[in-house]
């Protein structure tokens, strides 16, 4: 799957410091940050940079993957649900498969998300999750 | 408003149809429609499509199958709604009928998947649901519904096996649908021993890559052309909306799109769940079943699964579903499945379901989803009986 740059350094706060927003009107906090608040439909907020912690909602683990991926399966994927509030889907990383469970404390890394083939294929950048003790 | 009848249905075998590409199979399931309710005109086409483009690299379908049915000059465009297309296109057809300004139409749903390897197609269907977010986390479709069931399982204290009857009983009512795709029972073994796909999900929790079209010929009621007799009555046509992602939602466990769209089904038609004899739900996944029989009002929260046991969704169970195999068996072209689904229970209204007819079937529902259910379409349709 060919791809731009553009899509990617757009998102840069957000792949690679979980940058989101929060409602001035509510308080409600938002990854990945909105333009109109889910809540109470207010439109005015300011970045907000979530911590990365949070524990496990789901799991699961592709065997089958879709192109630009097929190198890395199967490999584990998850909902987070952070510490703050919002849930993130998001790669599992530096952990087997079978020590996953619902609940358990994970923590953002910056990690490749995928290459392409070439030498003038992108890098791709990104968070992950993996285990934490915090 | 003006009311809205079903007159004419036709539909292709789902297959993996590796001589037929996307124009011959839409056109094919028209002409079968237009044949079955004796008329060859309409005045719009309703083309319920998801990944032409990316897939077959052709879009414009409105004017392309105008075109090959020989109809170019009449209104005719795409309707997109991921794997909701179809029922989309349905609720599009009924607006143009109902709303006065035209008095027959078309809606064709066609999907034509095989022409592309797996990974091509799982990484097209992901589109289904939020690209930069989901998708570019290398999260698959699969992906996102087996992250639901893990944790409908975690919450409701259930395990792989609650969930078998779904698939069996899509598979044992394709057996005897000549459209289908898999026409032969699952056991209980099988499934159980089935290869995981993105677990808890197996390959006999997943609906097929296959092609197929499906075409309805919709009229106004108050003149059927002759078709009376067959003529089926659309009650109730209703779309709802649910945040595209699923880590959007306040609660993932809980398909809201699928409750607003049958509760507005619901009091445009004038009936409660305990009216409907047969529903055709998005099984794309089993664990879609449960759920949308929970948020459809037909289970308590958590307690779809157990609508199933004891053959309570059989032909002759309390509420029937994939009566004709459904997505799972009898196959899910995406953007035609919402078509097919609406095709079926028209045959079951008839009384022309053969061997699968769900006895004193008079009210049946039906409902395509897009995403992770982000958009359903719900269909509440009336036989004559």
């Amino acid at each position: 799957m060919a791809d731009n740059l553009a899509p990617h350094w757009r998102l840069r706060a957000q792949r690679y410091q979980l940058v989101g927003n929060v409602c001035l009107k509510c308080d409600a906090k938002f990854f990945p940050p909105r333009q109109v608040c889910a809540k109470c439909r207010g439109t005015e907020f300011e970045l907000f940079q979530f911590s990365g912690r949070g524990e496990l909602y789901s799991f699961t683990t592709l065997r089958s993957a879709p192109a630009g991926f097929e190198q890395y399966a199967p490999y584990s994927v998850g909902m987070i649900k952070l510490d703050e509030g919002p849930m993130v889907e998001a790669m599992l990383t530096d952990v087997n498969e079978d020590k996953l469970t619902i609940g358990m404390r994970v923590e953002m890394v910056t990690r490749k998300i995928r290459e392409e083939d070439g030498e003038r294929g992108l890098l791709v950048y990104g968070y992950k999750f993996r285990p934490s003790d915090a | 408003m003006r009311d809205v009848s079903i007159i004419g249905i036709g539909q292709t075998p789902v297959r993996e149809h590796w001589e037929k590409d996307l124009r011959q199979l839409a056109t094919a399931a028209v002409l079968a429609a237009l044949q079955d309710a004796h008329v060859d005109q309409v005045d719009a086409i309703y083309v319920g499509n998801m990944l032409s483009g990316e897939l077959t690299r052709q879009e414009h379908l409105g004017a392309l199958i105008a075109d090959q049915l020989g109809l170019s000059g009449v209104a005719a465009m795409k309707v997109e709604a991921a794997c909701g297309a179809g029922g989309s296109a349905v609720h599009a057809g009924y607006l143009a009928i109902a709303s006065g300004q035209y008095r027959r139409v078309a809606v064709v749903g066609v999907e034509k998947m095989t022409d592309l390897w797996n990974g091509s197609v799982t990484a097209g269907l992901a589109m289904a649901a939020d690209g930069e977010y989901e998708a570019a986390n290398g999260i698959s479709f699969v992906g996102l519904n087996a992250l639901m069931m893990r944790r409908y399982m975690y919450e409701y204290d259930l395990v792989e096996e609650d969930f078998a009857p779904f698939a069996l009983n899509a598979h044992k009512n394709a057996v005897h649908n000549p459209n289908a795709m898999f026409r032969k029972s699952v056991t209980l073994e099988q499934f159980t021993k089935a290869k995981k796909v993105a677990d808890p999900i197996s390959l006999f929790d997943a609906s097929p890559v296959c092609d197929g079209a499906a075409a309805l010929i919709l009229s106004r009621s108050e003149n059927l052309n002759g078709n009376a007799a067959r003529a089926v009555a659309i009650q109730a046509s209703a779309l709802a909306t649910d945040t595209l992602a699923l880590h959007d939602r306040q609660d993932p466990l809980w398909l809201r799109a699928v409750e607003l769209s049958s509760i507005k089904a619901y009091a445009q038609a004038g009936v409660t769940p305990q009216d409907i004899n047969l529903f055709e739900l998005h099984d794309a996944f089993s664990i879609v079943a449960p759920m949308s029989l929970e948020a459809a009002g037909f289970a308590p929260r958590g307690a779809g699964t157990y609508l199933a046991r004891d053959g309570g969704i059989s032909l002759y169970g309390k509420l029937p579903i994939s009566t004709m195999g459904g997505l799972k068996a009898r196959g899910h072209p995406i953007g035609a499945s919402g078509v097919y689904q609406v095709v079926e229970a028209t045959q079951q209204l008839r009384g022309e379901a053969g061997k699968n007819q769900v006895p004193n079937a008079r009210i049946a529902m039906t409902q395509s989803l897009g995403g992770v259910a982000a958009t359903a379409a719900t269909h509440i349709l009336k036989g004559k009986n």
